[in-house]
């Protein structure tokens, strides 16, 4: 693997405007540190997902900018590489064939393909999965798959668009585990789309709380103590918690009926 | 099954005071049943053999005429005279070859103008209307044409052939290109992948299960063309035997045409099947 210095890149959302047909989808001003992870948060159908894409270069802005390491990024390459929350794999190759996939674009030379692909196999927990197809591994582990995929592109920026939205919760908290540890080795810059807040105050040193349609920052939080074991009982979470839920128009207590 | 794994249900079924008796007597009824069904195919086919036997063997004409026609035992011989005749074997190649030249084009062209069609909205708007307008006419009505416009009447019957399985092949790989999930585009994409890798590694290996349905469709269609084809314009192969079979007065050689047609119909389908069955088998519903 390249390098244990921070081999994330700066990215930086300059007054960005993404239109739908039938009007703005997203309008966000930020900038993201290198090595940073900062978590879109926002209801479902706010435009948060399209934020990504136009980072990705898979979707135009109508105005502004999206910089990567200061360079214009409009269209999709390995820089910013991207996991979905839908199947991307591709039902027709093994796990490792996938991983194989992601190197093959980036011109590794066939010998050694092999070799990297079970090291990143390994290093998403798949260690004897590699020569199933995805229809015989489950949900969690495609999305393993996937993660490892998507690393072996080397991107500089991971975009992840409700990665784990479609898990259970148990295996949910075993992906957010694992994205760290992924994430502690490799240090890209990380834009991790989510709906949930837990999510959000467990992974990312900063949460862009979004507005509904266009989507905007409402506030952007400061997670208190960043990805700390326990974090998530002190009172700071709870805190943060509280505040971001009162953001997204949700009232602590249960309804009355 | 025997009678042994059968027991268990038996039991459950029946009161303790019954079973011994029952046991010994429900399964091999059972199983007998099971024999019978399994046979039951054969029936209709021997009772169609019954009645074509005893229709031509009474040369029965009510309305139907069935004097002029061959009996199986006539049409048998026939197959057995024809398959010690080495010319009977060449109008079978031609045939074939016919076939695999026409649907290998049809197949190539069929895919690669589909790929356009769904990825290109200009190569859509320019070629779409042209396959509009030639589509509903049938591949047979091109005959007199395909013999003005082809030097030899060999590659008449190799154009028709490949018009009329190009259709389905086209219309397939354009709803292919139509249902392929985006995502998988989008990942490639994000990964590095250019226009042609994505076709490639991503559009062309996911359009396959289309395709070979479109391709099954072709071959039947190939083959009702290239028969015709060869009745009304062949110098050889077995549509063309058939045909002469039948002005030579040989009708137990029109039946044996038939059932050779068939037969080769039937195993380039299933050649078909095969071969998309391995090119898919990551396909939910395969095994492995």
């Amino acid at each position: 693997m390249s390098t244990a210095i921070a081999t994330g890149a700066r990215v930086e959302l300059r007054d960005v405007r993404i239109d739908y047909a039938d009007g703005p989808a997203a309008e966000i001003d930020l900038v993201v540190e290198p090595g940073e992870v900062v978590i879109l948060l926002g209801p479902s159908g706010c435009g948060k997902s399209t934020i990504l894409r136009a980072l990705a270069g898979l979707q135009p802005v109508a105005a502004g900018a999206a910089r990567v390491d200061g360079e214009p990024h409009d269209h999709p390459d390995t820089k910013c590489a991207m996991v979905f929350q839908e199947d991307a794999l591709l039902p027709w190759r093994t796990a490792r064939r996938n991983v194989e996939f992601a190197l093959a674009m980036r011109g590794v030379p066939r010998r050694q393909r092999r070799g990297i692909a079970a090291g990143l196999l390994d290093q998403v927990g798949l260690t004897g999965f590699a020569d199933h197809l995805p229809r015989r591994l489950s949900g969690g582990m495609r999305q393993r798959v996937q993660l490892a995929r998507t690393l072996a592109a080397e991107p500089r920026v991971l975009l992840m668009d409700e990665p784990f939205g479609a898990l259970d919760a148990q295996t949910r908290l075993e992906m957010q585990r694992l994205l760290v540890s992924v994430w502690r080795r490799h240090r890209t810059t990380i834009l991790f789309v989510t709906h949930d807040v837990d999510e959000a105050l467990l992974l990312g040193d900063r949460v862009v709380v979004l507005t509904s349609r266009p989507a905007r920052a409402a506030r952007i939080v400061d997670v208190a103590r960043p990805r700390q074991a326990g974090a998530q009982l002190g009172p700071e979470f709870a805190g943060q918690r509280q505040e971001i839920l009162a953001l997204l128009g949700h009232s602590p207590d249960l309804p009355q009926s | 099954m025997t009678t042994t794994q059968e027991r268990p249900t038996a039991d459950l079924l029946s009161t303790p005071e019954t079973t011994g008796a029952r046991a010994a007597t429900v399964p091999p009824n059972r199983s007998r049943l099971r024999a019978i069904r399994r046979l039951l195919p054969a029936v209709p086919i021997l009772a169609a053999l019954a009645a074509w036997q005893l229709l031509t063997h009474h040369d029965v004409v009510a309305w139907l005429r069935f004097d002029k026609l061959p009996g199986p035992a006539e049409v048998g011989a026939s197959i057995q005279l024809q398959l010690e005749t080495p010319v009977f074997y060449r109008h079978v190649l031609a045939s074939l070859g016919r076939i695999l030249t026409g649907f290998a084009l049809a197949g190539v062209i069929g895919v690669l103008v589909g790929i356009a069609i769904g990825r290109s909205r200009t190569t859509a708007a320019l070629v779409r209307p042209l396959i509009e307008v030639a589509r509903p006419v049938p591949a047979i009505a091109l005959v007199p044409i395909a013999i003005l416009l082809f030097p030899t009447g060999e590659q008449g019957i190799v154009f028709i052939t490949a018009f009329a399985a190009f259709f389905p092949i086209t219309v397939a790989t354009i709803h292919a290109m139509k249902t392929l999930p985006p995502v998988w585009t989008d990942a490639a994409r994000t990964l590095g992948a250019n226009r042609w890798q994505v076709l490639v590694h991503v559009v062309f290996p996911g359009a396959m299960p289309s395709i070979f349905s479109g391709l099954s469709v072709s071959m039947g269609v190939a083959w009702i063309c290239v028969i015709s084809a060869e009745m009304i314009s062949g110098q050889f192969g077995v549509g063309y035997w058939t045909w002469m079979s039948y002005s030579l007065l040989d009708y137990a050689g029109v039946v044996t045409g038939m059932l050779t047609i068939g037969l080769l119909g039937f195993t380039t389908s299933w050649a078909i099947e095969r071969i998309g069955r391995r090119v898919n088998r990551w396909l939910p519903g395969e095994g492995m």
